[in-house]
């Protein structure tokens, strides 16, 4: 295998990394305020398909950025409407913005497929850095949108962490009565965390269509919305975590469609005889291990699920 | 009137409150004066809890005024009552577990920006002033109940609450941690400020408050403004009207039958891995009752699971009829006649958003069968059967369960459970929170077992319970039988002092 296979499998890695990182953030935002949002998938194709429809209009990418984001929020916000404010099933809310966001996006986006914007996002190549021999290209010359998230994933980590508005968003996705009477207003924050939830994942969809994949068709999503999802519960609900688990995700759905080119032997393994289909269900299966080895370790402490995680509240309710 | 709004540090006037099917406060009325603590007195389901959630802004009142130091108030939520300086302790503690004792007392009065270095030191500046000790930098779900309580008054002293309300504060307190409690509101009180207390542990009240106010269903009936001069028996008989206790005669001696049920060296861990239960050794006998008594979290939820299967054991035997069912699941121990009225009736004993026939079948499904099928006639007649015998009240049969009334729910469960004949029936506080009523059914119900050869062990929070209607008292302190007693013939003091683990030679 050439050395610029290999630089270009870890340039995809960090690429698809921010990309679920991105949404993931989002998500993490959503679940720590207690609130589950399935509708990552609907969401982001709604952000893809917005944003490139944004791009192609003012030929400008953080134009497009933007207003994916936007509407990945105004999405979100029907999720909190619906799950929040009137306490109906953030399960079946969720799974309805899924369906309903690619379904939308679909009819949305129907007249622009196939089109190419004049503009994308181009890499950043930091003056230095990115002539160092592959940490350089792998690192130091990608499009603005990663270090975009690297700042986004310490601004969430210092605010959930350090903040006065971090705290109650915690507590909230803890103890939904005790955020109350403590005098934070549980709908606010949860509304709120899901609707910076849906912008991050809006603002993640955008990356794909002005980026990674460059253009709309349908499916362009193709289930990162769900590795999103799993992603969250891989880095146990915590931001850096979080990171790690985008960079192996990330890994995955990189090395998927580059397997079959990769004419080497790994433990008696030949790699291109495994199949990427097989190499797809891997986030979904590393998720499940997680999921069992916290539910051991924490058997005798509160896990690092929020407790209050899909439970809707309701002041008056006896 | 209007002259003396400005003495009172909270004047809850004519205060209306309606809930779906019930009527929880009816006019009631509620004066403190600044500088004292006042007993809210009243039984389970007189409209106290209610009276302080319209204080503390959680509801809203249909009807009636707030005032507090001398301001009408419109609450619209928690937030304004705290910003009032309305501090509430809930029975139920508002604490977040997985967060610190400093964040928890901080949350909603936090700096923009947390400096936890900081904030730690404050809070344990705070603890000192007041003379309650708690770590700022422990997670909460670390505490015991009594820490956790220290934690929900720092947390008011933190925002400056000028009215501190405590419902049921010692319930989950040992004697002396009582008694550190008393001494903390005191020393508020002598600070200026007023503490409402809510309880029905009348010695307390005694003991620890200034002045008094009675409510009976959803009514004030009685202030008494200097709790030194005032009867305890008068103040008993206000709060629960003109019936006498709720307590049935004593059951005429038995000669004790076989052993029913026996633990022999059982050890157990609680939910967080802590040793719960230590080497436990008991037997009950056809036609007894054993009490179990104890300050709640001794051991005492523990208990009842290991016996019912509910939790494993880490060491010794269960035998139910002399057969071992250590490691039997909980439908055999049942088939084998362990019955279970579990303290969490409605959750744990009873599936709330079934029906009520679905929820009398579940242990006896099988008799209503044909082939696979469940037959809905016999299964319809076997509830009406339970719903007689047991004088349940209830709407239609197919409805949720959750709408029946505590004592009517508690009924259910109890005939359910004695459906089948069982030769053992461990009872959870099976007369916790209901009306005299049906706590006296119940009791009645527990002494008709004793008659016809059940064994029962009677897990309760209420002493006056206990002594009423055992054969033999085991007092449970932190995980062990400390002692045994007779129940007529041991002083109460000594009770008590066993409580506490005071044991004495």
């Amino acid at each position: 295998m050439s050395e610029d296979a290999l630089i270009g499998l870890f340039v995809a890695t960090v690429q698809f990394g921010t990309l679920v990182f991105l949404a993931a953030l989002g998500e993490l935002i959503a679940e720590r305020s207690g609130v589950l949002n399935l509708g990552v998938e609907g969401m982001m194709a709604m952000g893809a398909v917005s944003g490139f429809m944004v791009g192609l209009e003012t030929g400008s990418p953080w134009a497009a950025f933007f207003a994916a984001a936007a509407v990945g929020a105004l999405v979100g916000g029907f999720h909190a409407l619906v799950s929040v404010v009137l306490g109906a099933d953030q399960v079946v809310s969720g799974l309805a913005l899924t369906i309903g966001g690619l379904g939308l996006a679909a009819y949305v986006g129907r007249n622009v497929v196939g089109e190419r914007p004049e503009t994308l996002f181009t890499d950043l190549g930091i003056a230095g850095l990115a002539d160092i021999p592959w940490i350089g290209e792998i690192f130091f010359d990608q499009p603005p949108v990663v270090y975009l998230a690297v700042l986004l994933g310490l601004a969430v980590w210092f605010v959930l962490a350090r903040t006065r508005l971090g705290l109650a968003l915690r507590a909230a996705g803890e103890s939904a009565p005790t955020t109350d009477t403590a005098g934070h207003s549980v709908m606010a924050l949860r509304s709120g965390a899901v609707m910076v939830g849906g912008a991050f994942a809006g603002a993640a969809g955008s990356f794909l269509s002005l980026y990674m994949a460059p253009g709309w068709v349908e499916g362009t999503v193709a289930g990162r919305g769900w590795i999103a999802v799993a992603l969250v519960i891989f880095g146990a609900w915590r931001p850096g975590r979080l990171a790690l688990g985008a960079l192996l995700f990330g890994f995955t759905l990189a090395l998927q469609p580059r397997l079959q080119s990769f004419d080497i032997e790994l433990l008696g393994v030949q790699l291109n005889s495994i199949s990427p289909a097989l190499l797809g269900i891997l986030p979904f299966v590393l998720t499940v291990v997680v999921l069992v080895i916290i539910s051991w370790r924490y058997r005798h402490r509160p896990s690092p699920a929020p407790a209050a995680l899909g439970l809707p509240y309701r002041r008056e309710e006896r | 009137m209007a002259s003396s709004d400005a003495d009172h540090a909270v004047w809850l006037r004519g205060i209306e409150k309606r809930f779906p099917g019930v009527i929880a406060c009816a006019g009631a009325e509620l004066r403190v004066r600044p500088g004292t603590i006042h007993a809210l007195l009243g039984e389970n389901g007189a409209g106290k809890t209610t009276m302080v959630n319209v204080l503390a802004g959680v509801y809203r009142p249909d009807g009636g005024e707030v005032w507090v130091n001398g301001q009408r108030r419109f609450f619209q939520s928690p937030a304004d009552a705290i910003a009032a300086g309305v501090g509430m302790v809930y029975q139920e503690f508002r604490l977040v577990p997985t967060l610190t004792v400093a964040e928890n007392i901080v949350l909603g009065s936090a700096p923009r920006l947390l400096r936890s270095a900081e904030i730690e030191e404050r809070v344990a500046e705070l603890s000192a002033a007041y003379g309650m000790a708690a770590d700022p930098t422990r997670p909460v779900w670390q505490l015991s109940m009594g820490e956790r309580q220290r934690v929900e008054i720092l947390k008011a002293l933190w925002r400056n609450a000028s009215v501190l309300v405590m419902d049921e504060p010692t319930a989950v307190l040992t004697p002396g941690e009582a008694a550190e409690l008393g001494a903390a509101l005191r020393a508020m009180a002598d600070d200026g400020r007023s503490v409402i207390y809510i309880s029905h542990k009348l010695d307390q009240v005694v003991a620890f408050c200034d002045e008094a106010t009675v409510l009976r269903q959803g009514k004030t009936v009685a202030t008494v403004d200097d709790l030194q001069d005032v009867d305890l028996t008068e103040l008993a008989e206000l709060m629960v009207g003109s019936s006498e206790g709720g307590y049935v005669d004593r059951p005429p001696d038995l000669e004790a039958g076989p052993e029913v049920l026996s633990l022999q060296g059982v050890s157990a861990l609680n939910d967080r891995g802590l040793p719960a239960l230590v080497d436990i050794n008991m037997t009950v006998h056809s036609h007894e009752i054993v009490g179990i008594v104890g300050v709640s979290g001794n051991g005492q939820k523990e208990l009842a699971e290991v016996i019912n299967g509910l939790r494993r054991p880490t060491q010794g035997r269960v035998t139910v009829k002399q057969q071992d069912v250590t490691d039997a699941s909980p439908g055999d121990r049942y088939r084998l006649g362990l019955a279970y009225v579990p303290e969490d009736r409605l959750g744990v004993g009873l599936a709330p958003k079934m029906s009520v026939v679905d929820n009398s079948i579940v242990r006896s499904y099988r008799l209503q069968r044909r082939g696979l099928m469940l037959v809905m006639a016999k299964c319809v007649k076997f509830c009406q059967g339970l719903v007689e015998r047991f004088g349940v009240r209830t709407g239609r049969l197919n409805d949720p369960i959750a709408g029946l009334s505590g004592g009517n729910l508690q009924r259910l469960l109890l005939g359910r459970e004695l459906a089948e004949q069982p030769a053992v029936l461990v009872a959870a506080q099976p007369t916790r929170g209901l009306d005299v009523q049906g706590v006296a059914a119940i009791q009645s119900h527990l002494v008709d077992q004793r008659s016809e050869g059940v064994g029962v062990l009677l897990i309760s929070e209420d002493l006056d319970e206990l002594l009423a209607l055992s054969d033999r008292l085991l007092v449970m302190y932190e995980g062990r039988v400390v002692s045994e007693l007779a129940p007529d013939v041991t002083p109460r003091s000594v009770i008590g002092e066993a409580m506490a683990g005071q044991v004495r030679a």
